[in-house]
């Protein structure tokens, strides 16, 4: 017992007073994820956030005035009035997302292709879009199909369209089509224009000051909640579990190449050559990793929660999480050391590993936008359950219930990884 | 006689389908300092970390007052210090901090451990620079520091594995002012060296190892009388020697060799003793000499005697 606690003692005073282990291992990966938790919504935003979106308005009609007024009102959007050529500028150096034209003469195209069936030419709205930001186009398109569906319909429902409709009825009764979707639209046409022609009467009588809106609206409005178990979604919980269970691994990469670089100083030998067995050697080394990780993980989130108001659910949820990847990443520092060659070899297989596994654990981004099968394919992965474990005890509050798997499974690698490493050691020194 | 520590019995190790160590056997008496030489590649290493219980002989034995000195946590071992060729020490871990941890390894805690940090530190002159870190040391201080990691525990038998590698004279000094203090103490030693003149300084038992044999194992004076000259004598004369001079030098009394570069002579002699009568014999001969030296032949040459080889090749 002596000679174990010496040996954590030991790594524990070597790790304390390496000062560029401490920055490599605990403030790089709180900056890192101060700055991936902005990326991910941050900690209290009620709201989403917006879009920048170019608008190049080169229909001075009153209907392209609406719809451009439409889409500065949009709590989605950010407008920016720009020339067509800023707006293919700025798209171009990926300033902007998406720039819209509305192209002069757009809104009185627009309405009378309202009606006018397939066989009518509808006016043209060019997008120019940034090819890295299409799910942003899509978002926009959406969102100008309302804006502009509102404004066209709004100018045929109300006496302003009159004289529209009266144009389009005389084009079809000249066309003395025999197509009876032509009768049936010039029906429908008849009782627009009546119902047009009333709302002009009644528009006569009002005051010039009164503003007829009505046309076509989106028939719903929504009502958004962001649901989870526990705290509030917090992006800072998320990215702080991402870049905590990466920078701890590369603390057991470390660990690793610590006792290869023993082996080869000669070190490992002198420890060996003391009437102590090499389970316990290995034993100590496991310990210290584990205390050394379970100290940088709390210290991590001890961060998170203080200062970008990340909430803990669960406590012991918590630390189980943290102490069986903490064990897992010693155990994975020891596979490391009985498996690698020499240390220079051994630190660039071992940190491509371990980017792989956060990348595909989702420490950089979360695991939920994969595709499904990619989803189920990472359950392989520790570094997956040690952060889904802590978006559980988290922001998912789902509590000690709901870090349990995510520890049985992270204790399950840490017994293969540990008893892989020292049926290596072992077998080695038998052969030695 | 003392009584026999160490026995090791025909041990052999290979790394494949080399053999690194032979049916090597000799063994360590209480208080006694055996030197183990041998050029690189010898076996002397590879014995060592047997006899430390590092390495798994294939055949053979080792034991320690009878103990079998194994792998793991043998009993044996804790009467071991070793001091190996590599600086084992942390350094950037504080000279008091590495003698604790080393010393922990070999059970000892407390107050007593606290004691035998301060006697092992004074003993090599380290005590007034406990707290610095290895990294802060010079070549010999952490040489120094590493032989006191090995005495932590008071050792029986001390295993010094080529302590001297890449030392200044002045820390050499040093160290063995801090061995022959231990010698006198009574404790045994294995002293493994390339350096002959460090293991003649030292050693009461010599082992010769080539090849992963042993070729010798006796006492220093035991070893000399198997070599035919004892002393050497250099000579540079006046004027090149000629045939007839040689002829009757390798006449005289005493002299067993004798070699020659243009005007220097180098002559083996069978005792220092027949120095002065070679040299008075050259005068009378009419050839003055310039310049001599005397010197006792070395384990150099003894190694040389027995493989044919310089140590050092």
């Amino acid at each position: 017992m002596t000679a174990l606690l010496a040996l954590v003692r030991k790594d524990l005073i070597l790790y304390l007073n390496d000062r560029r282990a401490l920055l490599l291992h605990l403030l790089m990966p709180v900056v890192l994820a101060a700055f991936f938790g902005s990326l991910f919504g941050g900690a209290s935003s009620e709201r989403t956030s917006k879009i920048d979106v170019g608008l190049v308005l080169l229909d001075q009609s009153d209907s392209g005035r609406k719809i451009a007024a439409g889409l500065k009102a949009d709590d989605s959007l950010r407008i920016v009035e720009l020339s067509e050529l800023e707006a293919q500028q700025r798209v171009r150096a990926g300033k902007l997302p998406v720039a819209v034209v509305i192209p002069a003469g757009f809104g009185t195209a627009a309405d009378a292709a309202l009606f006018g069936g397939p066989q009518r030419d509808r006016p043209e709205l060019p997008l120019y879009y940034d090819p890295s930001q299409s799910t942003v186009l899509a978002m926009v398109k959406g969102l100008l199909t309302q804006h502009v569906m509102q404004t066209t319909s709004a100018a045929m429902m109300t006496s302003s369209g009159a004289a529209t409709t009266a144009k389009q009825l005389e084009e079809l009764r000249a066309s003395a089509s025999t197509d009876p979707q032509a009768a049936q639209l010039t029906d429908f046409l008849t009782s627009l224009k009546k119902f047009q022609d009333q709302r002009l009467a009644i528009d006569a009588a009002k005051p010039a000051t009164t503003e007829n809106k009505g046309g076509m609206t989106v028939p719903y409005t929504t009502r958004d909640e962001a649901l989870s178990s526990g705290p509030k979604y917090n992006g800072y919980a998320h990215s702080f579990a991402g870049m905590g269970v990466q920078f701890i691994l590369f603390m057991g990469i470390d660990l690793g190449i610590g006792i290869l670089t023993a082996r080869r100083l000669g070190i490992w030998a002198r420890l060996l050559a003391a009437p102590v067995s090499l389970t316990t050697v290995l034993l100590g080394r496991a310990l210290s990793g584990t205390v050394i990780a379970l100290g940088l993980m709390c210290a991590m989130f001890a961060c998170a929660v203080l200062i970008f108001k990340v909430q803990i659910d669960s406590l012991a949820g918590f630390l189980g999480i943290a102490l069986c990847f903490a064990l897992m990443t010693a155990a994975f520092g020891l596979f490391i050391a009985a498996f690698g060659k020499t240390p220079e070899a051994a630190r660039g297989i071992a940190t491509f590993a371990t980017l792989i596994m956060v990348m595909l654990g989702g420490a950089w981004v979360p695991s939920f936008v994969f595709p499904e099968w990619v989803q189920q394919a990472t359950l392989v992965v520790p570094t997956r359950w040690a952060i889904d474990g802590f978006d559980a005890v988290t922001w998912r509050g789902l509590g000690l219930e709901g870090a349990l798997l995510p520890m049985a499974v992270q204790l399950g690698f840490a017994v293969v990884f540990g008893g892989l490493a020292i049926y290596k050691f072992l077998r080695d020194q038998a052969r030695g | 006689m003392a009584s026999v520590l160490l026995q090791v019995e025909g041990v052999s190790k290979s790394y494949g389908a080399r053999r690194a160590v032979d049916g090597v056997s000799f063994q360590v008496r209480q208080g006694q300092t055996v030197g183990l030489i041998g050029p690189n590649g010898a076996g002397k290493s590879t014995t060592v970390a047997m006899i430390c219980g590092l390495l798994r002989p294939d055949s053979g034995a080792i034991t320690l007052e009878g103990a079998a000195v194994g792998q793991g946590a043998s009993a044996a071992k804790a009467k071991i210090g070793y001091v190996p060729q590599d600086l084992a020490l942390y350094e950037d871990l504080p000279a008091i901090d590495n003698l604790k941890l080393f010393g922990a390894l070999y059970g000892l805690k407390g107050a007593l451990l606290k004691q035998r940090c301060d006697t092992v530190l004074a003993l090599v002159n380290l005590a007034d620079r406990a707290k610095d870190k290895p990294s802060s040391f010079s070549g010999g201080m952490k040489r120094r520091l590493n032989i006191a990691a090995a005495l932590l525990h008071d050792p029986q038998l001390l295993i010094l594995d080529e302590p001297t590698v890449g030392v200044d004279p002045q820390s050499r000094n040093a160290i063995f002012d801090t061995l022959e203090a231990l010698q006198a103490q009574g404790r045994a030693l294995i002293y493994t060296s390339h350096y002959m003149e460090e293991v003649e300084r030292l050693a009461d038992h010599i082992v010769i190892i080539d090849g992963g044999r042993v070729l010798a194992d006796e006492t220093p004076a035991a070893l000399y009388q198997r070599l035919p000259a004892q002393a050497a004598l250099h000579a540079e004369l006046a004027a090149p020697p000629s045939a007839a001079l040689l002829d009757g030098l390798r006449a005289q009394p005493g002299v067993a060799a004798v070699r020659h570069a243009g005007a220097n002579l180098d002559i083996d002699l069978a005792a220092s003793e027949h120095a002065a009568p070679v040299l008075a014999w050259l005068v009378a001969q009419g050839s003055p000499v310039l310049h001599f030296a005397t010197a006792r032949t070395s384990l150099e040459n003894i190694f040389l005697n027995l493989t044919g080889r310089s140590l050092r090749d």
